[in-house]
């Protein structure tokens, strides 16, 4: 039986399929999470009248004639720097903080951000097969909102284990921030999925029938308040401003991981930052058509091209979406945290509610 | 004092959603992203020095190439970081100018412990210390920090004259000489 296990896991071609495919999505997810953070400081730069990160360089890559100028200027080689920087600063270990858990808790922040990808789509093949790591799975969007809001534990126990008043401040924020705007996420895209799934459908829960179903107007179109909803909420979730309770430097000296640094800080930065990537490709696939190119528009050619053009279309949706939520950083001041719980449970929920039940009336006269 | 009452307008319903506000907001972080940066690339490029602009003390000549310090010592005496330090010297016997009867041997100032405050230029008579354009003094070591007589009249340069003082004294000592034959 061992031998059939080992067989079946070490020697069965699909299983480096599948390896292979979970190894290109995570470097994907990786290069995204670290280049948004270049996009952030080049953005913040511009839009304080800097010109950010331009001078790192590789030998290597000074080398190439004109491009590795070009390179230089657009500061793509500073993620490098600055992961590389993170993985070999000491690892601290504060003294006061319980152990196992400050340990622990990076990884249960990043887990999970990592875990929910297994559900995104990002494309179709020419042969109408989903390029995603785990196909035919018919429950996306709920196991994405489950698994990814698990993230917050990772912040709880971040804020618990570091054993000092402000990480437990940022800690709790975060969890109650998560508890307040998850209801009124979930019930805005319950009335998509009201919209979008018919009764007998099999695979109502999938964002690939979801993302089917808009081959003609985008959701946006047709749920505008329920967009508005789950952008703001996806904000709020992705702990980014104005909605970064949890964090807020001003008040809470870096909230939850002010104990955390070198590559536990880092394993923290990457996980908000794949929040941010994995909340804008839910609110794209949902909402903006998913690897639709335009609304009424599904497809430009045929074959390899019309895949390659879904997939930039996707990435290209998903880099607005990530400079989007740069650019709002840099805007909009931090709402106080009672002014946050009051969004969350006096404004957003009531509209929610309210949206669905017209939706919902809607539906059920027009049969 | 007369009180001015000013009318709090109660927030409409577009400003009571926050959301006009932030497209807004929006509009002008867009409007500050396109514009070209204000900063300069510092070591690349370098800040325009204005005129009378105060920066590293430095030492002078005259547009005749003599050096205009006589070595009186006031500035070492006013200095309040004691930061000059001048060996006076005397002018050779067969130097043009040796009615100056003297220049500094050796002029330091040590920019450790200048403080840019310009009593030197001050209260020189000869106008012979300057504060000049030059603003970023670096070293490895703390001698290197200090400007000796040579590095002082490379950093001055010459400045132009009005009066030809010395020239003017000579003159006259001249003219009188031969008003006594």
């Amino acid at each position: 039986m061992i031998e059939q296990i080992l067989n079946d896991l070490v020697l069965s071609p699909a299983w480096y399929y599948t390896a292979a495919r979970g190894l290109t999505v995570i470097v994907i997810l990786m290069s995204i999470a670290a280049y948004s953070v270049l996009l952030e400081r080049k953005a913040s730069a511009w839009i304080q009248g800097r010109v950010g990160p331009n001078r790192t360089n590789h030998p290597l890559i000074a080398w190439i004639p004109f491009f590795g100028n070009v390179l230089m200027r657009g500061g793509f080689i500073q993620p490098a720097a600055d992961g590389l920087k993170f993985l070999f600063k000491e690892d601290a270990l504060p003294g006061h903080v319980r152990k196992t858990f400050y340990i622990l808790a990076p990884c249960i922040a990043l887990a999970p951000a990592l875990i929910s990808l297994v559900m995104l789509p990002f494309g179709e093949l020419p042969s109408g097969q989903i390029i995603t790591l785990c196909p035919g799975a018919d429950i996306g969007v709920l196991f994405m909102f489950a698994i990814s809001s698990l993230g917050v534990y990772g912040i709880a126990l971040a804020g618990w284990a570091a054993n000092s008043k402000y990480p437990f401040l940022g800690a709790i924020r975060g969890s109650a921030q998560l508890i307040s705007y998850e209801l009124a996420m979930g019930l805005s895209v319950l009335t998509v999925f009201l919209a979008t799934a018919t009764p007998d459908q099999n695979n109502a829960l999938s964002l690939v029938s979801m993302v089917k179903a808009q081959t003609g107007a985008w959701n946006i179109l047709y749920h505008p308040v329920a967009a508005l909803i789950f952008l703001i909420c996806v904000f709020a979730e992705a702990n980014r401003h104005p909605f970064d309770m949890p964090e807020s430097e001003t008040d809470l000296v870096g909230g939850f991981h002010t104990e955390y640094g070198a590559f536990k800080f880092g394993l923290f930065f990457v996980a908000e930052y794949s929040h941010m990537v994995i909340g804008s490709s839910l609110f794209i696939l949902m909402f903006l058509g998913g690897w639709h190119i335009l609304p009424w528009l599904p497809t430009v050619g045929t074959g390899i091209f019309a895949t390659l053009l879904g997939l930039g279309s996707f990435f290209l949706k998903l880099a607005a979406f990530l400079f989007f939520f740069v650019w709002v950083r840099w805007t909009v001041p931090r709402f106080r945290y009672d002014q946050v719980m009051r969004i969350g449970w006096r404004v957003l929920l009531p509209i929610a509610v309210v949206n669905l039940l017209v939706y919902f009336i809607w539906y059920a006269v027009k049969g | 004092m007369a009180i001015k009452i000013v009318e709090r307008r109660p927030l409409s319903f577009a400003e009571k959603t926050y959301l006009p506000q932030i497209i807004a907001g929006l509009k002008v972080t867009w409007d500050n992203l396109v514009k070209p940066p204000v900063t300069l690339q510092y070591p690349d490029e370098r800040p325009v020095i204005p005129a009378g602009y105060r920066g590293v003390p430095t030492l002078v000549r005259d547009p005749h190439g003599r050096e205009k310090c006589v070595s009186c010592q006031l500035c070492e005496f006013v200095c309040p970081p004691k930061a000059i330090r001048i060996t006076p010297g005397e002018i050779l016997e067969t130097a043009d100018n040796n009615h100056v009867e003297k220049a500094p041997k050796e002029f330091e100032i040590n920019m450790l412990r200048c403080i840019y405050c310009g009593l030197c230029q001050e209260v020189c008579p000869e106008e012979a210390i300057w504060l000049q354009g030059q603003y970023s003094m670096t070293g490895k070591t703390r001698e290197e920090m200090v400007n000796n007589k040579e590095k002082l009249y490379e950093l001055g340069g010459t400045l132009p004259d009005s009066h030809y003082k010395w020239d003017k004294k000579k003159a006259e000592a001249e003219r009188q000489q031969h008003g006594h034959h």
